[in-house]
This record gives structure tokens, C-alpha cells and sequence, in this order.
């Protein structure tokens, strides 16, 4: 007998000891329903929520309602911390102005030696301030992880109330989950030496969130 | 690693003394307690949402062969390859395997308290692969060739003055004394090693049956880069870690962060689901999965079934007047504080942690902060009466305990033996109304004081009342 046998002949064995009889249907249905538990009151404003939670997690940002203006921005906010101005950014921003803008943003996945890397959304989330990011052929992880600085662009129609907002709409776009499925809450951060919590571990810096209408 | 907790008392009188440990206990109090505090209270229904986190823990937990099964089946469906494991041992053997297999020689490794269980970066190391920690709290107990104190801060019984000169010692490089600076080094020393890594290893908070995906919850970002890097992931996790749902698991995630460390949610959160697809630009070409029994299956059914539910937050031991006083290198094994003095006993024999199950106040604190509800100073209960039942306690407690019910079942001598005992005991009580030394229980009281009693007893003062 093999482990994977005498471990569920030792779960069934336990189970059986038990009162209850639980069908396998059991398993099917409830997967099926997917119930959802207790969650927080709806917020009547999610950007206002969406931003006031981000920041809260040490997240900045900016606002706008003309999306062309996205490039601008973040020439600005890199200026004013003497950041470089070239990155890497997801196929679905190359058509922005960033030359205009002064800065010079190629079109792929980042590298260990790309500091600012901008990316999109799935969607983002108000009761705690996330980014929801899918990984994909258009929308690779490393964008978000290696590069110093992280900039979002996102699209405030996309902010959803909760979590459980997040995967319905995932179910609804996609049929199942990708490869990874990121929830970002700001910048990488440890509190492991005395407890004391440092922005910028091993992920990035900081994160710069733009509310761009797409 | 290696279960010393038969040691446990004399840890603890070493514990007690040592100074840098009760400053670094301290703080762990204030960051870590007040932490939560401050923000349990934004979940909109606590105890509902308690209720709810329990439920869906037991819902897996009386049905665990099929939800186990729904996930392997999810997960391979994706591309992962499910092993299962019923020792440390084993597992180490097949990520020992998985390795060779890959041709790996080195590893980039985030957090894992399952794998502290197997030790298993002893086991690569002989199987001639590099591993590196990458947590930065793990990567400094690599450094300093030590256990973890704590679940969620491993690192707890360190100070950065330690860390300081660790660093300045290991790293060949100027001394750094504050703690940006030293987070900053260890990121730099660290970045090679993600990048070179031909493998990552990860834990698993959380396995969610209808999707087949590994769930990790990560602060430094190390999570992500060892399972988004090297083309081969290897997760490692306990078979109790099933969810069912995406649903189910947000329920858990409202809770797990705020009770460990007072975040409303983990800077990161990964749902992580089969390999690469072919047009990816990013991620493993190999997902391995370990599933590890290690003692688990054998509590399925029985007395201390609840005991699975826990999701490794740490919030009893943060709250432990035990732990706070010893810190998590005395209980002698991976899990300490109140859920570790179950675990232990009950993952590694009853008989090599005879201290734990007695290691408590039974104040309640870690009780009421579980985000589960597990009933840890039940289930303590339940492992005393073990002992008692296995003989395992000494004659004189026996005997004690044998008086002391003979005693129960005679109410006139027993009204008298009080009477009696509570006299003498106060005027034992000295100023300071406390009894430093009990000739009958001369061990007790040397690591303890005992408050005199007023000078009646319970009965007498509840006549007296009702007189009035």
C-alpha cells in the first residue's frame, strides 16, 4: 500500500468512529453553491473607499479622468522622488503617451534590472485597498514584483466591494482561475527585526496607484 | 527537526533569566497584541464571522478523504503533480527526488513551518542541493544556524544589535545598525539567489479544493518570486489545509492576518494554480505538491479533531502568559505556545512532551482570541487526563490527587481540612500577602508565589453573607 492509500484508509477509518454519515454529494454541492460567509456592508462610494484603504497600506494615489494624462502623472511623481524615468510596462498601456511624457517604457516582462514596472488591473478591491492581478500572456507577474517601483493603472468602474465581488467576476471573465492569481495590498513590507514594519523587502518600494477611467 | 521538548523545565528556568529575551517577549506583546486588537474590530460581524471560519474548517475536516481527493483531482487536472507523504522523512525524500529529477542544485525557500517539521533543508543540503531562505526572518535563523521561535516571527528572540553583527560577520560587509539598512542588505544579498534559484519551495496557507490551487499569504514579496522564478515549484503542507471554496477561503483570510500580526489583510495574497501555460510569459514549468500526514490522520474522528482547524496565526501563543514569559525555543519543537503544547504531544508521542499539556494557566486567552475557536485549554485538559490515564504522572501527584478526591466525597472533613488549611496558609502569607515557599510543594513554589488566603474559606464567607 502505498502513503497516499494508508493516509485516506486512516481518514476514513477516524471518520468512521464518527456519528455523522456525510455523502459524497455533499462535496458537489456545496462546491457548486459556494455560499458565501459574513462580509462587510456594501460602502456606497468604492473609489472613496478603494483610496482611503490603499493609502492606509502605504499605497499612493493619484487621480484622473482623462487617461492619456496616466504618463504625465507618473513622470511627475518619479521626478519628484528622483526616480529613473524608464521601465517596463503590459502591452495593454503601450498605446499611452509615455514618450511625450518623458519616460521610456519598453513592452515586456521585467527584468531583475527594470526599476519601475506599470501595469493594469483584473480589478481592485475597496474593503481593503487591493489590486487583484491575473497573471498571463498580456499580463506578466514579474511587472509587479521585481521592479523598485510598481505603478497600476486602474480603472475605477473596476473597484468591487469585496473579495467574493473579485472571484464572481473572475467565474463570469474566465472560466478558471490562471496561473497565479495576485492580490496586491501595497508595498512589500517585513516587520521581522523587533517587530518593526520596513517598506520594501524583497518586492518593491513603493506602489503608485492611478484611477484612470480605460 | 528534532523534538527536545522533554527538556521543557529545565528551558524554562533558562529562559526566565535570560534578559535580552524577556525585552525581545515584550515587545512581541505590545506589537503583536495591541496589533490585533486595533483591528479585529473592523470585521463587520466577529463572532458570526468566527463562527463561520470554524464551520468551514470542520465542514473539511468530517469529510477530509473527499475533499482531499476533489483537490487532487482539481490540481492535476492543471498540471501539478500531488505526492503524499505520511512522515518528514518521506517528504524529504521526494523533494529530494523532484530535485534530482530536475537537475537542481540550488533552492529559494519562503516560510514554511510544515518544512521545519521534516527539516528538510538538512535533507537537500546532504542530497547536495543549496538552499537559501529568503524570508527574512528564516534567512537570519539560516545565518545563525537556529530554530524559529514563533510561527509568524521566527525571529522574535533576536534584537537587531544580534542581527547587526550576524550580518557584519556573515556578509563581509560594513556593520549596519539600523533596521532599514539591514533589511535593505539582506534584499541585496538575497536578490541572486531568487534569481539563479532552479527551484522554489513554498508552504501552503491554505489548499482550495475547487479550483486545485496552493493559497500563500506573504509580506516581503519572496512568496511571489520563489513560485513565480525558478521552473520548478515544489509547495509543502499539511493534508489538513483544505478549503472548499475561493468563498470559504476569504472568509479565513478576514481573520488570519488581523489575528497574526494586526494587518487587515498580508501585502500579498497568491492563489497559485497549475504550471506555466504555453503562452505565459512567467511561472514554473513543474508544480509539485506535498501533501503531509505526519500524525495528522490519526486525530480525524477522535477527541482532538478540532485541533486540525488551526490555521497558524499565532494569536494564542502572542496571547499565552506562558509563552510571553519563555518565548517559543523552550517548548522544544516547531509549534509552540498553547496550540504547539497540543500539537507536540499529539504529532510527536505523549510520552516525549510530559510538561507540555501542563505548560498552561488555563487563563482562557488563547481561547477567546482564536480566530477557529479551537477550545485549546479543553483539549489540554483532554491530554492531562491522558497522562493521568497512562500513568505518566509522578507517585506524589498520584497520591495528591487521590486525597484530594477522598477528601471530595467526605463534606465534613473536607469543611474541617479547609478550615484549617486556609488558617495556617494565611498567616504563612507574609506582608506582602503572598506564600513564597510551600513545605508540601516545595517544587511548585519555587517558580511561583502563592497568593495567602484571606483566612476563611469559600463555605464559611457564603454562610456569613447569607447571615448579614
Amino acid at each position: 500500500m502505498n502513503a497516499r492509500d494508508k493516509i485516506l484508509g486512516r481518514i476514513r477509518e477516524g471518520r468512521s468512529r464518527m456519528q455523522t454519515d456525510i455523502p459524497m454529494e455533499n462535496v458537489a454541492r456545496h462546491l457548486a453553491w459556494h455560499p458565501r460567509g459574513p462580509f462587510p456592508p456594501p460602502h456606497n462610494d468604492l473609489a472613496a473607499c478603494f483610496k482611503e484603504r490603499a493609502i492606509k497600506l502605504s499605497s499612493d494615489v493619484l487621480e484622473t479622468n482623462d487617461r492619456t494624462e496616466v504618463p504625465e502623472l507618473l513622470a511627475r511623481y518619479l521626478g519628484e522622488r528622483e526616480l529613473p524615468m524608464r521601465g517596463v510596462c503590459w502591452p495593454s498601456l503601450a498605446g499611452l503617451p509615455w514618450s511625450a511624457a518623458g519616460l521610456d517604457m519598453q513592452i515586456r516582462p521585467a527584468t531583475d534590472q527594470d526599476l519601475v514596472g506599470a501595469t493594469g488591473a483584473f480589478c481592485a478591491i475597496a474593503e481593503t485597498g487591493t489590486l487583484m492581478l491575473l497573471s498571463g500572456e498580456q499580463t506578466p507577474a514579474t511587472t509587479s514584483l521585481l521592479p523598485e517601483t510598481h505603478v497600476a493603472v486602474v480603472d475605477p468602474r473596476r473597484i468591487v466591494a469585496t473579495m467574493e465581488d473579485a472571484w464572481d467576476l473572475m467565474r463570469k471573465e474566465s472560466n478558471q482561475p490562471p496561473r497565479a492569481v495576485n492580490f496586491i495590498s501595497g508595498p512589500s513590507r517585513t516587520a521581522d527585526i523587533e517587530q518593526t514594519v520596513t517598506l520594501g523587502a524583497h518586492g518593491p518600494y513603493r506602489v503608485l496607484l492611478i484611477l484612470a477611467p480605460a | 527537526m528534532q523534538n527536545t521538548s522533554i527538556n521543557f523545565k529545565r528551558q524554562v528556568t533558562i529562559k526566565l533569566a535570560d534578559v535580552r529575551l524577556q525585552d525581545a517577549l515584550s515587545r512581541l506583546q505590545t506589537r503583536f497584541v495591541e496589533g490585533r486588537s486595533a483591528v479585529i474590530g473592523e470585521i463587520h460581524d466577529l463572532q458570526e464571522t468566527r463562527n463561520a471560519a470554524a464551520e468551514i474548517r470542520d465542514r473539511v475536516l468530517n469529510d477530509l478523504e473527499h475533499w482531499l481527493l476533489h483537490f487532487e483531482r482539481q490540481a492535476t487536472a492543471r498540471g501539478a503533480i500531488v505526492h503524499w507523504a505520511e512522515t518528514g522523512e518521506e517528504a524529504n525524500r521526494i523533494v529530494a527526488e523532484i530535485a534530482a529529477q530536475h537537475g537542481v542544485r540550488s533552492a529559494s525557500k519562503s516560510k514554511s513551518m510544515v518544512s521545519e517539521e521534516c527539516g528538510l533543508n538538512d535533507a537537500l543540503e546532504q542530497a547536495g542541493v543549496k538552499v537559501t531562505e529568503t524570508d527574512l526572518g528564516e534567512y537570519i535563523l539560516q545565518l545563525a544556524r537556529e530554530a524559529p521561535s514563533h510561527i509568524v516571527a521566527p525571529v522574535v528572540h533576536k534584537n537587531k544589535e544580534e542581527i547587526s553583527d550576524l550580518f557584519a560577520d556573515k556578509h563581509r560587509l560594513p556593520r549596519k545598525s539600523g533596521i532599514a539598512e539591514l533589511c535593505r542588505e539582506a534584499r541585496e544579498v538575497l536578490r541572486p539567489a531568487f534569481l539563479n534559484a532552479d527551484m522554489g519551495i513554498s508552504g501552503g496557507n491554505f489548499l482550495v479544493a475547487e479550483t486545485g490551487s496552493v493559497l500563500i499569504v506573504t509580506n516581503e514579496g519572496n512568496g511571489r518570486l520563489v513560485t513565480t522564478l525558478p521552473r520548478v515549484h515544489v509547495a509543502i503542507t499539511g493534508i489538513e489545509k483544505v478549503v472548499p471554496t475561493l468563498e470559504d477561503v476569504t472568509t479565513l483570510l478576514r481573520l488570519l492576518p488581523r489575528s497574526a500580526t494586526g494587518q487587515s489583510i498580508t501585502n500579498y495574497v497568491s492563489v497559485l494554480t497549475g504550471v506555466k501555460a504555453k503562452e505565459d510569459q512567467d511561472g514554473p514549468e513543474h508544480f509539485h505538491i506535498i501533501l503531509l500526514d505526519n500524525g495528522r490522520s490519526s486525530l480525524i474522528g477522535g477527541e482532538m479533531q478540532e485541533m486540525l482547524r488551526c490555521i497558524r496565526c499565532g494569536a494564542c501563543m502572542n496571547h499565552c502568559p506562558v509563552y510571553q514569559n519563555i518565548g517559543g525555543h523552550a517548548y522544544g519543537w516547531v509549534y509552540p505556545g498553547p496550540m504547539g503544547s497540543i500539537l507536540t504531544p499529539l504529532l510527536g508521542g505523549i510520552e516525549k512532551s510530559p510538561d507540555l499539556p501542563n505548560a498552561s494557566t488555563f487563563c482562557g486567552a488563547c481561547a477567546a482570541v482564536c480566530p477557529v475557536k479551537i477550545p485549546l485549554p479543553d483539549l489540554l485538559r483532554k491530554l492531562r487526563e491522558k497522562q493521568v490515564q497512562r500513568g505518566m504522572k509522578s507517585r506524589q501527584e498520584m497520591f495528591m490527587l487521590k486525597a484530594w478526591a477522598w477528601l471530595a466525597l467526605h463534606p465534613r472533613i473536607y469543611a474541617l481540612a479547609t478550615r484549617m488549611a486556609v488558617r495556617i496558609m494565611s498567616m504563612l502569607g507574609g506582608k506582602d500577602k503572598l506564600i513564597h515557599r510551600l513545605p508540601a510543594a516545595a517544587g511548585w513554589t519555587d517558580g511561583r508565589d502563592f497568593p495567602a488566603p484571606t483566612g476563611m474559606t469559600f463555605r464559611e464567607m457564603y454562610r456569613k453573607e447569607k447571615s448579614q
